[in-house]
C-alpha cells in the first residue's frame, strides 16, 4: 500500500523553483532515503509533506489525505524529528515527552504511559528527570526521535538524524531506526551515504528540485553503471567521477 | 487543552531561568528599595514627593512589565532557532494555541510581579486601599504591548539580538520615558514631548491615578496605551501567522 504519493508537486520561491514537478511513491513500512546536494529540494519537499508550507502547484497524498486540503488529518498521522534536536531545553525528558503526547490529543494518563514506553524503548531511564539542555548530543537526538514517535505516527520524517554524532552514538541510533522500520514508514534525509546503505529500503536522488532517480541501492548502481552508492550519487547529482 | 499545555511549557521554560526570575521579580524590588532610601534621605522641609512610595510603587509595577518583552522575545527566538517551533508547526496545534500559549502565562506573571511590587511597597509604608488591586490590573494593557514587541522581535531576530533590543534598549527607553526614574517635569522640552507621544509615561500615569482614586482622569492615558497595545500586538499576530504559514518562522 502507498503511504505517500506526490503528484507533480512543485514549490517556487519567487523565480526560484525549489521543487519541480515531483512525482514519487513511498510504500507503507519502508524506509525511503531522500538524497541530494545542498539546495536540491529535499528540505522543501519534507516541509510540504509535513504541511509546514503549501505547494505552489500539484499535491501530495499522505495515507490518502491531501496535504493541501486535509492538513490537519495529515498532521495527526505524521511526525518529524528536525535537523536540530528541537527539544524544550528547560523541560525534563519526561516533560518534553508528555508535552508532545498531550498536544497530539493524549490524556494526562495516556501521555504518562506513552512517555514511560518511549523512555524504555530509547533507553532514557537514567536521564528521565534531567533537563534536556544537560543531555549529551546523542541523548538529545534519542529524545528528539522519541518525541516524534510518542504520537504514534504512521509516517516519520527524520531530517539528518545523526548529524554531529560520534560513531558510537550514530551506531546506537541506527539500531533504533532499524527497529522502527517494522512499524513506521520512515522518510530519511542524510548526507551520510553509509547510513543510507545500512538503513534504506529505497533511495530517491534529487537534483535541482527534480527527482532524477529512485530505487534500491543496487538498482541505482546498475542505472549509473557504478560500483558504489557514492559514485552513483555523484553521477546522478551532476558531478564527475 | 493544547493552549494550556503550551502555556504550562512556556511558564516552566521562563521560570526555570534564574536570570529571568531576577529581572521579573528582583529588579523592580531593588529599584523600589533604592527609591525608598532616596525618599527617606530627602529632608521633610523640602516637601518633595517625587520619590514617595505612592509615586514609585505604581511606576515600578508598570516599568517591571518591560522585561516581559525580553522574556517573550527570547522564548520565541529560541523556539524558532532550535527548530522547536518547526516541530510544533507539524503538530495539530493552531495559530491561536501558539499566540495564547505565549501570551497568557506572561500576563499572569506580569500580574504576579505587580502584586509582589505592591506588597513590598505596603511593607515599606504604602497605605493599603482597594485601589491597589485596581492598580495591579492596569498593568495588563502595557504588558500586552511589551509581550507583542517580544513576539515581533522573536519572530525575526536571534536570541542575542532580542537580548539587545528587548533587554538593554527597550528597558532603557521605557525607563527613561516613563518618568519613573526622573520626573519628566525636571527635563521638559523635546524629551517630555517624546515621552508624551510614547505609551510608557501614560501607563505609569494610569497606575498612579487609579491608586489615588482619580478615575475620571485616566481615559486619555489608558486610551494611548491601548492604541499602542492593540496595534503592536495585532501586528505581532499578523507577522507570526504569516511566518507560520510561509514556513519561515
Amino acid at each position: 500500500m502507498i503511504a505517500i504519493e506526490t503528484k507533480s508537486l512543485t514549490k517556487k520561491f519567487g523565480d526560484v523553483i525549489a521543487v519541480d514537478n515531483l512525482s514519487l511513491n513511498i510504500h507503507e513500512g519502508e524506509l525511503f532515503a531522500l538524497l541530494g546536494l545542498n539546495g536540491a529540494g529535499k528540505t522543501t519537499t519534507i516541509k510540504m509533506l509535513t504541511c509546514l508550507i503549501q505547494p505552489t502547484s500539484g499535491d501530495a497524498f499522505v495515507l490518502g489525505n491531501s496535504i493541501t486540503e486535509h492538513s490537519q488529518l495529515v498532521k495527526q498521522v505524521t511526525n518529524v524529528s528536525p535537523q536540530e534536536t528541537a527539544v524544550a531545553a528547560n523541560l525534563t525528558v519526561k516533560e518534553n515527552l508528555e508535552f508532545i503526547a498531550g498536544i497530539y490529543g493524549q490524556s494526562k494518563n495516556e501521555a504518562k504511559q506513552s512517555a514511560l514506553k518511549m523512555v524504555e524503548s530509547f533507553k532514557l531511564q537514567d536521564v528521565y528527570k534531567k533537563k534536556a539542555k544537560v543531555l549529551s548530543g546523542g541523548m538529545q537526538r534519542r529524545l528528539s526521535i522519541a518525541m516524534a514517535l510518542i504520537s504514534n505516527p504512521k509516517i516519520l520524517f527524520l531530517d539528518e538524524p545523526t548529524l554531529g554524532l560520534d560513531v558510537l552514538a550514530r551506531r546506537e541510533l541506527w539500531s533504533i531506526i532499524k527497529e522502527l522500520k517494522k512499524d513506521v514508514t520512515i522518510i530519511l534525509t542524510t548526507h551520510y551515504l553509509e547510513e543510507v546503505e545500512a538503513l534504506a529500503d529505497r533511495v530517491g536522488v534529487m537534483a535541482k528540485g527534480k527527482l532524477v532517480a529512485s530505487g534500491t541501492v543496487e538498482e541505482l548502481k546498475q542505472q549509473t553503471n557504478t560500483n558504489s552508492l557514492e559514485d552513483a550519487f555523484i553521477k546522478l547529482s551532476g558531478g564527475t567521477l | 487543552m493544547k493552549t494550556i499545555l503550551f502555556a504550562k511549557r512556556n511558564t516552566k521554560e521562563i521560570l526555570r531561568d534564574p536570570l529571568n526570575l531576577f529581572f521579573a521579580l528582583g529588579f523592580p524590588l531593588v529599584l523600589l528599595l533604592l527609591f525608598y532610601i532616596i525618599n527617606n534621605a530627602i529632608p521633610e522641609e523640602a516637601n518633595n514627593t517625587l520619590f514617595s512610595i505612592e509615586n514609585t510603587a505604581p511606576g515600578l509595577a508598570t516599568f517591571g512589565t518591560a522585561f516581559f518583552a525580553l522574556f517573550s522575545g527570547m522564548l520565541v527566538s529560541k523556539d524558532r532557532t532550535s527548530s522547536f517551533l518547526m516541530r510544533l508547526f507539524t503538530s495539530p496545534m493552531k495559530a491561536t494555541n501558539y499566540l495564547l500559549g505565549y501570551t497568557l502565562p506572561l500576563i499572569l506573571m506580569a500580574i504576579v510581579q505587580s502584586c509582589i511590587t505592591f506588597i513590598s511597597a505596603i511593607i515599606l509604608g504604602l497605605p493599603f486601599t482597594i485601589n491597589i488591586l485596581l492598580s495591579i490590573i492596569t498593568v495588563i494593557p502595557i504588558s500586552l504591548l511589551f509581550i507583542g514587541i517580544g513576539l515581533l522581535c522573536g519572530s525575526f531576530l536571534n536570541d542575542k539580538a532580542v537580548g539587545g533590543i528587548c533587554g538593554a534598549l527597550l528597558t532603557n527607553i521605557a525607563g527613561w520615558f516613563s518618568g519613573v526614574w526622573i520626573p519628566l517635569e525636571l527635563i521638559g522640552g523635546v524629551f517630555k514631548q517624546i515621552a508624551l507621544i510614547l505609551p510608557f509615561y501614560h501607563s505609569v500615569e494610569v497606575g498612579k491615578l487609579v491608586l489615588n482614586g482619580s478615575f475620571s482622569s485616566i481615559l486619555p492615558h489608558i486610551g494611548i496605551v491601548l492604541i499602542y497595545a492593540i496595534i503592536v500586538y495585532g501586528l505581532a499576530i499578523v507577522i507570526f501567522n504569516k511566518k507560520m504559514h510561509d514556513g519561515t518562522v
